[in-house]
């Protein structure tokens, strides 16, 4: 390992050596709104599912709206780092190990919702053992645990050479049992030209091997809806759909992970505007692929044919789903195209606040192709009580979707803590080359 | 009698039951059901059947409470041999009497948050005629909720009737979203209702109820094997409901008896959304020469249930 002159790891050294008191708080606080989800949790698994907003005309609520969420998220991930890498772009290697964290954590949390949504999770295994293939759902636990174990390989892949720097630095302070941790990790990776060139060839069949598989797993999670008969899922663009929303709501939640660790660990030497702007360009062609086109053709050939049902439907986006509609559908795609769109507007602040909005956005956007369909089906409902009629989601399901945004927030944390959110293997500043888009 | 029953070795009462049913075709009339025990809840008809205990001895039973032991999950697989069923619901005569819902929610121990059968009031446009609509499950030879379910806890019989089996059933509620005509309902909780049932749980009978599971309208196969019609049809004060057989050609509501193909050709049956391809065995008659004023139906309805249909377009409008 050729030392520069300054190893880079120096400044990252102190992110894995030391917790400050805001660091230990930070942690408390998150544990504690994880608390509050396992106490939501148990009075559901007690009471049952009644404790929920969810009846027989609102069967899937917010957890089904977190679970396309989070797996949205995980694309970030998928896409943005694996195309990066195949393509050896320059600038990826500040924020690929953060995009790639983001792709495991969200795999790992997505599931979880889904399994809340299951009124039996004592015969959960059932799924293994009379699993029918004719069925989306064995599609999707196929799909994914396939997407959690290529998206695991992945990053471990990408961790090795900086597994290998850290047992070799003499400097750190670390107590021995990480040491130690780190050399089992590092599997004898030396950087031999011989490994290096292994090393390379596997993380070049795995960046592709996780692109198509995450573009498997998000289709297969569209024909879930898109195979039932319902007004407003029982569309062919659903699949190319959900991929391009997840891709979207991934490049932003990136951009506002860049932005926290660039603030908390002091990377702003790494991570620079650059950054900002490649990857809210990204964001920007998204957004216009993504509402320009489908979100607008998927409305606009339902509202101009106008079928009853899809009538009704839209009648009902526009009404009591209004404002999330607007936010969505329209903030969610007009502000990236002119923050981003417009020079002027181009800051590290402004692009971060604009990814805010677009993951809120793409939230809501989940929670209106979720809700409404069902409050809205073929029969009308007729129904007296109104948890029947309209859903609204309640403490426990919030609590729970807190539970798994502070579970988000703690793993990136705690692997921060583990090791560099930047790869320092090689690393070296951001020289002050100016770029057309900045 | 039941406790004799329930002592017998599994297999043999299942051959027993075998013989039975071959013996008797399941429905036949007068005589020849040999298993058999007597529901004392069940109305009398006055029509005597011959049945053979399990010691062996002929008694004479009435026919109204004549029941059968629970088939088990393994037999509720199969179906009826050689059967086909099917309801058509005449909505000429639907005055949402409510018959129908109360003695299927009794029959199946349901609470009264779950409804097998759903009474609507529809109106197709502003200007057609407003008319109350019972919806069973309509049991579809193409069901889209046997094709998502990942587990196969609910399967399409050879008899045609589509039911669940609640302890398969993972309650992911994927049927739930695949069924067009919001036919399941799921127990959020576990209602007392569920435990008034203290027979062994089996399929067809939909009952007891579980917790975190789906259930829907059965067709009442458990009745079936005895010759009966479903809780719904045979309640029905003004005989809307027929149930009967496709290979048979004929329906009854228990008092009128019908060809089914003469019925559906003279009558214009048809099937609910026949746009969708799920083909449902059940069809409807449409809403002409009414015997009662759409009106009647809110008659005797109890504050809650007439709620329901205030945001009707023709509640709206009459104010009824």
């Amino acid at each position: 390992m050729e030392l520069q002159p300054k190893n880079p790891l120096r400044d990252f050294a102190p992110q894995l050596e030391r917790t400050s008191f805001q660091g230990y708080a930070w942690i408390v606080f998150l544990l504690a709104v994880i608390g509050l989800g396992v106490y939501a949790f148990l009075q559901q698994v007690i009471k049952g599912h009644e404790v929920t907003g969810m009846r027989d005309n609102v069967v899937w609520g917010v957890y089904i709206v977190n679970f396309i969420f989070f797996m949205g998220v995980s694309y970030a991930g998928a896409l943005i780092s694996g195309t990066l890498h195949l393509f050896k772009t320059a600038w990826r290697k500040p924020i690929i190990r953060m995009a790639e964290f983001i792709t495991i954590i969200a795999l790992l949390i997505g599931p979880c919702f889904i399994l809340l949504c299951i009124g039996r999770l004592d015969q959960l295994h059932y799924l293994v053992l009379f699993g029918r293939i004719q069925s989306p759902i064995t599609w999707d636990v196929i799909a994914i645990s396939t997407d959690i174990f290529g998206c695991f390989i992945f990053l471990y892949l990408s961790l090795l050479r900086d597994l290998a720097t850290l047992r070799d630095d003499e400097l750190l302070r670390l107590p021995n049992w990480r040491k130690k941790l780190y050399k089992t990790l590092a599997l004898g990776y030396t950087g031999t030209p011989e490994q290096q060139q292994r090393l390379n060839r596997a993380t070049d069949i795995m960046a592709a091997m996780v692109i198509s598989i995450a573009i498997i797993v998000y289709s297969v999670l569209a024909w879930i809806f898109s195979v039932t008969l319902q007004p407003g899922w029982h569309s062919t663009i659903f699949g190319p759909y959900f991929v391009i929303a997840a891709v979207y709501s991934g490049s932003a939640v990136l951009i506002i992970c860049m932005w926290v660790f660039r603030k908390v660990y002091h990377l702003e030497d790494y991570i620079t505007k650059k950054h900002f702007v490649a990857v809210g360009v990204i964001m920007l062609v998204l957004a216009a692929a993504f509402f320009g086109y489908f979100t607008f053709s998927d409305y606009l050939t339902k509202w101009y044919g106008s079928e009853k049902n899809d009538e009704l439907l839209i009648q009902l986006l526009f009404k009591e789903f209004y404002w999330p509609f607007i936010i969505s559908n329209y903030i969610g795609v007009l502000l990236p195209l002119l923050v981003v769109g417009i020079a002027k507007f181009r800051t590290i602040t402004n692009i971060t606040l604009t990814s805010v909005v677009v993951v809120i956005a793409l939230w809501l956007n989940r929670y209106i192709i979720v809700v409404p369909t069902l409050e809205s089906p073929y029969l009308p409902i007729q129904d007296s009580r109104p948890e029947w009629l309209n859903y609204s989601a309640t403490w426990v399901e919030w609590s729970l979707t807190a539970a798994g945004v502070a579970i988000f927030c703690l793993l990136f944390t705690l692997a921060s803590k583990f090791i560099t959110i930047v790869p320092v293997t090689g690393l070296q500043k951001e020289e002050k080359k100016e770029d057309i888009l900045v | 009698m039941e406790e004799a029953l329930n002592k017998d070795e599994k297999n043999s009462r299942r051959q027993f039951l075998k013989k039975g049913l071959i013996a008797g075709a399941g429905v036949a009339i007068g005589s020849g059901l040999i298993a058999a025990y007597v529901d004392a809840t069940a109305t009398e008809t006055g029509e005597k059947v011959k049945v053979l205990t399990t010691d062996g001895e002929i008694m004479e039973v009435d026919r109204g409470l004549l029941k059968l032991p629970r088939v088990s999950r393994e037999e509720s697989h199969k179906g009826i041999p050689g059967r086909k069923f099917v309801m058509v619901i005449d909505l000429g005569k639907c005055k949402n009497a409510r018959k129908c819902v109360e003695a299927c929610q009794k029959g199946h121990h349901l609470p009264k948050s779950q409804e097998f059968m759903k009474v609507y009031l529809l109106q197709d446009s502003e200007k057609t005629a407003p008319y109350w609509f019972p919806k069973p499950c309509f049991h579809c030879d193409n069901p889209l909720c046997v094709s998502v379910c990942p587990v196969g806890a609910t399967y399409k019989r050879s008899d045609g009737i589509v039911l669940i089996d609640n302890e398969r059933c993972i309650g992911c509620k994927f049927c739930m979203t695949g069924c067009p005509y919001s036919t399941r309902v799921f127990a959020w909780k576990h209602y007392p209702e569920f435990d008034e049932d203290k027979e062994p749980y089996s399929p067809e009978a939909s009952s007891p109820g579980r917790e975190g599971t789906v259930s829907k309208c059965d067709f009442c196969p458990d009745l079936i094997r005895v010759g009966k019609i479903p809780y719904c049809a045979s309640a029905c004060p003004m005989g809307v409901i027929y149930f009967g057989d496709v290979d048979e050609d004929t329906v009854t509501n228990g008092t009128e008896t019908y060809q089914f193909s003469k019925l559906i050709h003279d009558r214009a049956g048809y099937r609910y959304l026949e746009t969708l391809g799920t083909r449902p065995c059940v069809y409807y008659l449409p809403p002409v020469d009414r015997q009662f004023e759409v009106d009647r139906g809110f008659g005797d309805l109890a504050p809650e249930v007439k709620e329901r249909y205030k945001d009707t377009p023709y509640s709206k409008k009459n104010k009824p």
